[in-house]
């Protein structure tokens, strides 16, 4: 794999970093990602194989950290598995071996940009760009949203730490609207 | 508008995309059925000016079909389902 | 500079002074003050020209119902037309242009329509332009356009951005008079979320313009108490500058606040104006009240305004609208500004009460009111010099946004006036003035409970301070008969007493009909002074009730919104966001020219040095490919994983051809149906293993294909065991096509790919340059021997290097979306064109490919006869019989000799490209009949261009048929 240097969803060679007064906006390419579907009846098995694999299954709506699996909830019976890209590239394979059967697994890791918001308040920001309740929900939720016409799914970890997984080939469109509101608000 | 989403709670439906009546699900078998009853599955829909079941996907969200009870002169939301629910009650398999 | 009507008092800064023009000529104001209150400050009352008479008028209002003083702000890029000169915030340095005038406000030609008054009655327009026909279009419609229109936009580019906003609260309180605040702070100091918005820029509604005291401290007093407290409340969000402007379903109301329009230009990155959608479910409307006038002869002259208004100059503003007024109402509130006036020392000459038998009948002064004709009694008349004259007929209640569900208002005779009935939109209450409960202890008593209501608040209610509680007396007067000039109700569209006569006389009785005849309250101002007074008349002249009558009702916008508000960041650049491919960075460099595809930038051609124009390069690209071997980017192309127990037999159902039979390591190209037997989609699809396959749809209905598939699986078939996710993004795909292909791969490609080990429509996981996983699937759309491989996305643009480096010696080149079409029409390949939404695989030639051997979506619906029709379009290649011959797609096949009708239309030219290879035009088409047509001479006909071209119909597989080269 050597000979074959990555770019960033952003073109970059390394994840780019901005800034705007107390918000941080940071690409985060070292995340694999791997969706998780029950096969039809196989939901008691996953969710045994997953618990022995320490693979975290969350409730609806919500985000469940871990060490090296982390999972958010995408769709009934269906889960974003989130593991470091360094030890886990191969997250599809390495989920289909400890899940064995009972799942339809697929990789996911480079259909998506990652972005992690950090502000003391992420409050005024988001309010101009998704419905989301963000003061309202715990952190813990997950939940697809739109920001400027595109779906986006929104983890919000605390007050002012937020991960965003936007379309990759709209990277350069996200991150413009998280510059754009960040300048309106900050 | 807001529909009261089954598993995600209240959403705007700016995240849906609406198909229409709910008697969609009701397909008849291809193997088994002529043109004639193929016809009245697609085209015949009722339009009522009230009740009305309808389909509803949830594209910005966890991609469920919805089955919504809604009137359409008031537009208040009486009654969603998982469109998969409503299908199996109805008798629909595989 | 002096302000000759400023007089003591006002909520204003008077230790500042800002400068600000209004058609050129400097004044002064201060802080606090509207271009309104600061222009009449300075003695100006002339504003603007009416709409169709042109007629001199000031403002008659104090907020956003003013019909009248429409001016145009700024200049430049940002002049902004139709701004109501009585809610503009005064800034310094603020331009303000009087308009609907030439060649200036105080001589204006076009008022020669007010001489011409008799033609210009209501249904002129229906009576005056209906003939003779042909002038409607030379004539008529450039004098109308000319003519219509209030101000006049600047034709450049807003500079200004505008953005769009959600918010949440448990309660949404709309208007910050008594009522409202009264709400907001019952709500905040139970700890709950509140939003209070109002348009204003100072919060306190009526508190501001009045005198009354509420508690031990003026109203006005009260009001900034109250909103500091509320402000201090981290739960509460004060939203000032902003007016709701709609209720829309299940809690949903949108507001506009109003960022930087009180500033010269907006800061650095901020926007002009925010367009908010708010999310609550209980709200209250304590929208206040707007007085109306009362119709009289020549009651339109600046310097006439309505009672309150004129008491609010005064009182919140520090400004006499004149030295010498009068007051004239049917209401005790009028008297209230005779009062005011006294007591800040203007001279009031006269009160004329009309429940005292005492009108107004006629007025005089071109440009602002000199003077006034009282009638008494007795019968006696008399005039008085004046230069202001207050009006009140009454007291409406802002009911609007009650409205926007179609609710009704009722009829309350007790205050004369329409107030909201018992429907309204589910969860908005209404208090204070707008609920009709006109004195300010009513207005905090119905805020108070209104708040507790809406939030189920138990405990006892709170001590609400001392206001007055004054009741309504009221004696309705909606026009004087009297005198004998043109007695004014709308005035923004001149609408008057002469014209709802008229409606009457022709039927236009219903209050609908009355609204479009007349063009009453169709104004930017919505008839918020004028509609009860035109359909209380009409009520009078039918000899009904009003509420017999009854009123029109009210849709969103509350106020008048600007298109950019509603635009917001989605203009020019920003419309939509952008889609990259892979390549996109590497292409860049290339200088490649790219298209928009839906989102979605893909390389078009990429010229090189010498190639001056598009064909150039286009073909370039062509012949280099069919001759070694050309890359292109396919990542576009929707791509879904589709696993599960029951994948292949849910791809039979979905596909009108077999995949359950399709073996594990091979693909196949698959055709979609709609329902209605009618080709959705296409594409290849692989099985990767056993329960495991990957589609692939066309880039423009990826998204369409996905839901339909969700639709199958949930609703149709909901036990199926077959699960999907989209995997468009998450793979780097390209085309790698030509005799080359081949060799070129073997390059990067980690197996052996010979044909032998991996044969035409293979397909399998494979590693690329020593171990990076890939994909790799042996397909066609080019006719070529070609293969298309792909990677994770962020190898993408390191893979097309590598391709290129190592395979340098087939001098490879990277061909863009045109080079694709014209290959894929030279081999006869359906795509966007043919895929029209109107065709079937019978007009493609791949009727053979719906198998009736089992269920599948539009299998049986595509047998119906019309589809089936042997003498109908069947996709056909064309090329012209003289190879210079041009073709068009869009164009229609004719017979010889047969006349360019659509009688005679046999069908369309669909896709059209010049086949370098072949060395002339060549297209695709369905023609009735076609398949029995090849060989035959006909004509492609273009009206638009002018075009007659004799073609000659071919298969559509004009290019290698029998494909030798694709299993090479």
């Amino acid at each position: 794999m050597a000979s074959l240097q990555p770019l960033t969803a952003l073109g970059r060679r390394e994840p780019v970093t901005v800034t705007h007064g107390p918000l941080t906006i940071a690409e985060r390419t070292d995340v694999a990602l791997a969706s998780v579907a029950a096969r039809k009846g196989r939901m008691a098995d996953l969710a045994a194989a997953a618990r022995a694999a320490g693979v975290p299954l969350p409730a609806p709506a919500a985000h469940q950290s871990g060490t090296p699996y982390s999972a958010f909830w995408i769709a009934p019976e269906m889960w974003f598995v989130e593991a470091p890209f360094a030890s886990h590239e191969l997250i599809a394979e390495m989920l289909k071996s400890a899940l064995g059967e009972a799942a339809s697994i697929t990789e996911q890791t480079d259909a998506w940009v990652a972005f992690d918001l950090a502000a003391p308040d992420l409050a005024p920001l988001l309010e101009r760009l998704c419905n989301v309740d963000f003061p309202v929900v715990p952190a813990g939720y997950a939940t697809r949203t739109v920001m400027e016409h595109l779906g986006v799914y929104l983890i919000k970890h605390g007050a002012g730490a937020v991960r965003l997984y936007g379309p990759r080939s709209s990277a350069q469109s996200l991150l413009h609207a998280l510059e754009t509101a960040a300048r309106s608000v900050f | 508008m807001i529909i009261p989403h089954p598993i995600l709670g209240p959403r705007d439906a700016q995240e849906f995309v609406y198909l229409g009546d709910a008697s969609l699900i009701d397909r008849p078998d291809g193997m088994t059925a002529g043109i004639e009853e193929f016809h009245d599955y697609l085209y015949q829909r009722t339009n009522p000016a009230g009740e009305h079941q309808e389909l509803w996907y949830h594209e910005q969200g966890d991609r469920s079909w919805l089955v919504v009870t809604r009137n359409t002169v008031t537009h208040e939301i009486l009654k969603v389902e998982l469109a998969r629910d409503v299908a199996r009650a109805r008798g629909r398999t595989k | 500079m002096t302000q000759p009507n400023r007089i003591a008092g006002g909520q204003i800064d008077r230790t500042r002074t800002l400068r600000f023009t209004f058609d050129g000529i400097p004044y002064t104001g201060h802080p606090g003050d509207t271009l309104a209150s600061a222009l009449l400050a300075n003695g100006v009352r002339l504003m603007g020209r009416s709409f169709k008479y042109h007629r001199p008028r000031g403002p008659i209002s104090a907020g956003s119902e003013e019909p009248n003083a429409l001016v145009e702000l700024r200049s430049g890029a940002r002049q902004e037309p139709n701004t109501r000169a009585t809610v503009a915030e005064l800034f310094d340095g603020l331009e303000a242009k009087s308009q609907n005038r030439w060649p200036s406000l105080r001589l204006d030609a076009m008022a020669i329509n007010d001489r011409l008054n008799a033609f210009f009655t209501a249904g002129f327009y229906y009576k005056t332009f209906m003939w003779p026909r042909s002038f409607w279009e030379r004539v008529y419609e450039p004098m109308i356009r000319r003519a219509a229109g209030l101000g006049s936009v600047s034709r450049e580019e807003d500079p200004d951005a505008y953005d769009k906003g959600f918010l949440h609260c448990d309660l949404l309180v709309i208007g910050a008079g008594p009522a409202g605040l009264m709400a907001a702070l019952t709500a905040g100091r139970a700890g709950r979320r509140v939003i209070l918005a109002d348009e204003d820029f100072r919060m306190g509604g009526r508190l501001n313009a009045e005198t009354f005291a509420i508690g031990n401290t003026a109203g006005a007093d009260w009001a900034a108490a109250t909103v500091a407290e509320l402000a201090s409340m981290p739960h509460v969000r004060l939203m000032t500058r902003t007016a709701v402007i709609g209720a829309f379903d299940h809690g949903i109301y949108g507001a506009v606040e109003r960022v930087s329009d009180h500033l010269a230009v907006p800061p650095p990155g901020k926007p002009r104006q925010i367009l908010w959608r708010i999310y609550s479910q209980r709200a209250i409307l304590a929208g206040g009240a707007t007085e109306r006038p009362i119709a009289f002869a020549n009651n339109d002259r600046p310097g006439i305004m309505l009672a309150g208004a004129l008491r609010a100059y005064a009182n919140r503003w520090g400004v006499a609208a004149g030295q010498r007024v009068a007051v004239f109402t049917n209401n005790d509130d009028g008297l209230r500004t005779a009062a005011d006036l006294k007591a800040k020392g203007v001279e009031v000459v006269a009160v004329i009460d009309s429940r005292k038998g005492e009108v107004v009948i006629d007025t005089r002064g071109r440009l602002g009111l000199k003077a006034i004709t009282i009638r008494d009694g007795a019968g006696r008349t008399r005039s008085f010099s004046v230069e202001a004259l207050g009006v009140s007929g009454g007291w409406n209640p802002n009911v609007n946004i009650h409205s926007h569900h179609r609710a009704r208002p009722v009829w309350d005779a007790a205050i004369a006036a329409f107030v909201p009935g018992p429907e309204g939109p589910p969860g908005l209450l209404v208090a204070g003035a707008a609920a009709g409960v006109l004195s300010t202890h009513g207005a905090l008593r119905t805020g108070c409970d209104a708040a507790r209501a809406a939030l189920d608040l138990t405990g006892a209610a709170p001590d609400l301070p001392q206001a007055e509680d004054a009741p309504v007396r009221i004696s309705p007067l909606w026009h004087v008969d009297h005198g004998r000039g043109r007695a004014w109700i709308d005035q923004q569209n001149d609408v008057t007493v002469k014209d709802v006569k008229l409606a009457k006389q022709e039927n236009f009785t219903s209050v609908e009909h009355l609204k479009r005849y007349t063009t009453l309250g169709m104004a930017t101002d919505q008839g918020k002074t004028g509609n009860v007074i035109g359909l209380a008349i009409m009520a009078e002249l039918t000899g009904r009730s009003i509420p017999e009558t009854g009123t029109t009702i009210y849709r969103p916008p509350y106020t008048p919104v600007a298109l950019g508000t509603l635009a917001g960041r989605s203009r020019g650049k920003e419309f939509k966001p952008y889609r990259l491919t892979p390549s996109h960075y590497w292409a860049q460099e290339q200088g490649a020219v790219f298209v928009e595809v839906g989102m979605w930038l893909r390389t078009q051609w990429i010229p090189k040095a010498g190639e001056t124009e598009w064909r150039q390069s286009v073909d370039r690209e062509v012949l280099a490919t069919r001759k070694s071997v050309g890359i292109c980017d396919v990542t576009t192309l929707g791509k879904i994983d589709i696993q599960g127990t029951d994948a292949g037999a849910f791809l039979d159902r979905v596909y009108a051809n077999t995949f359950s039979t399709l073996p594990v390591g091979k693909c196949r190209y698959g055709l979609m149906l709609r329902e209605d037997g009618i080709v959705f989609d296409d594409g290849t699809t692989a099985r990767l293993g056993e329960h495991e396959y990957v589609m692939t749809t066309t880039t423009a209905n990826a998204v369409a294909v996905f839901r339909h598939l969700e639709f199958c699986r949930q609703c149709l078939w909901p036990e199926m065991d077959v699960q999907l996710i989209s995997t468009t993004e998450a793979w780097a795909q390209f085309s790698v096509a030509g005799p080359n292909a081949r060799k070129l791969l073997e390059k990067v490609v980690d197996q052996d790919i010979s044909d032998a080990a991996f044969p035409y429509m293979a397909a399998g996981n494979i590693t690329v340059c020593g171990g990076l996983r890939a994909r790799l699937f042996r397909i066609s759309f080019s006719g070529e021997l070609a293969y298309e491989i792909a990677v994770p996305t962020r190898y993408g643009d390191a893979l097309l290097r590598e391709m290129l480096a190592r395979g340098a010696e087939f001098d490879p080149i990277v061909y863009g979306t045109e080079a694709l079409g014209v290959m894929r029409v030279e081999k006869g390949h359906v795509a966007g064109g043919e895929l029209n939404g109107q065709s079937t695989a019978l007009n493609m030639g791949l009727g053979r490919m719906v198998s009736k051997k089992k269920d599948s979506i539009g299998m049986v619906l595509s047998q119906r006869e019309g589809l089936t029709d042997p003498e109908g379009y069947r996709l056909v290649g064309v090329k012209p019989v003289d190879r210079n011959g041009k073709l068009t797609a869009g164009s229609h096949f004719l017979e010889k000799g047969a006349a360019p009708v659509a009688a005679n239309d046999l069908g369309w030219l669909t896709s059209k490209v010049y086949s370098p290879h072949l060395g002339h035009d060549i297209a695709l088409g369905y023609l009735k009949a076609g398949d029995r047509r090849i060989g035959q001479r006909m004509r492609a006909v273009n009206l638009l261009s002018g075009q007659d071209t004799e073609v000659e119909i071919l298969s559509p597989h004009m290019f290698d048929p029998e494909g030798e080269r694709l299993r090479g």
